[in-house]
């Protein structure tokens, strides 16, 4: 039972600075989106970058050590 | 008249997905079928296949119940946890930084660990029925969350995600059944990577929906965002590359 729970949590937190940097883009990218009125065609651009370099920097930083 | 550029996509990411796992399962259910008996691995193994059918069946419509723009989110941030945590990866063993898996190593481990057990007394062999029980249900549990999640997207995507995944069951077990093999040739990694791409693509979409954000050309930034995903993944294996080639030769 716990290996489903641990294979269960596994599915979407690997790297915890990679999960926890997603859910922030995720997070701000709202705040952002309730905030822009008019603006708010950008966020979806934002939320692009902001994953794509998270990926990055993280891919990268995995690579390095 | 069928919409495949609406159904297409979680049908083909439920499928690759079901491929990717169910490789990983079958040669775990072929290591305790050879050493053990194939009665209790079919047994544990079909058992529970019957666990996850029924989990998809209470899951999926539970879904209907949950407000619209709250399941995006939650299901969209879990795809990009769950997308981009396999993108990644599929990244690193790419570029060479971790290792590719290696089904054939992972049967002689599996074989060489059923034959230390001890034999069975009666018909049914507990330690086999246990084992491709469990191997079956983790790697099943991925499978149905993918579909669930694909699902989640827009009404009446259930059905084809649940068919892309049963396809590819099918496939693998009737691959198995001839092989008699670990299905070592399945270019996992590459399947991972497209499977990785697809399911971060469709997070950032069904999450950015659930938040509001206005997507320029609507659904059609689905294949923008597969694009832009694809063409940061293969950035990322050269950068990581290089990265690891440097290193390797600082070394």
């Amino acid at each position: 039972m716990k290996r489903i729970l641990d294979e269960a949590i596994g599915l979407f937190v690997d790297d915890g600075a990679f999960a926890i940097a997603i859910v922030i883009c995720v997070a701000v990218v709202g705040a952002l989106a309730a905030w822009a009125g008019a603006l708010r065609l950008y966020c979806g651009p934002i939320l692009f970058a902001g994953l794509a370099a998270i990926l990055v920097e993280s891919a990268l930083r995995r690579a390095r050590k | 008249m069928l919409n495949w550029g609406l159904i297409g996509p979680p049908m083909l990411a439920a499928f690759l997905a079901s491929i990717v796992e169910g490789v990983e399962a079958l040669t775990v259910v072929l290591a305790v079928g050879a050493t053990r008996g194939w009665k209790s691995a079919v047994a544990g193994a079909v058992l529970a296949l019957v666990v996850l059918l029924a989990l998809v069946a209470i899951l999926g419509p539970a879904l209907a119940l949950i407000p619209l723009k709250l399941l995006q989110i939650v299901v969209g941030t879990l795809l990009l946890l769950f997308g981009m945590r396999w993108l990644r990866k599929a990244i690193l063993r790419a570029a060479g930084v971790l290792a590719l898996h290696d089904e054939a190593a992972i049967y002689q481990t599996q074989t060489a660990a059923m034959r230390r057990r001890e034999a069975g007394t009666g018909g049914w062999d507990s330690v086999a029925i246990a084992t491709a029980f469990q191997i079956t249900l983790l790697e099943g549990v991925e499978v149905v969350f993918i579909v669930i999640a694909v699902s989640a997207g827009g009404p009446g995507l259930l059905v084809p995600a649940s068919l892309g995944a049963t396809a590819a069951v099918a496939l693998v077990v009737l691959l198995g059944l001839i092989v008699r093999q670990p299905l070592s040739r399945v270019p996992e990694n590459t399947l991972k990577f497209v499977v990785g791409i697809l399911l971060s693509a469709f997070g950032a979409f069904w999450a950015g929906e659930g938040l509001g954000v206005a997507w320029p050309g609507d659904d059609w930034s689905i294949p923008a965002l597969v694009g832009g995903f694809a063409v940061v993944a293969l950035v990322s294996v050269a950068g990581c590359r290089g990265m690891a080639a440097r290193k390797a030769a600082a070394s």
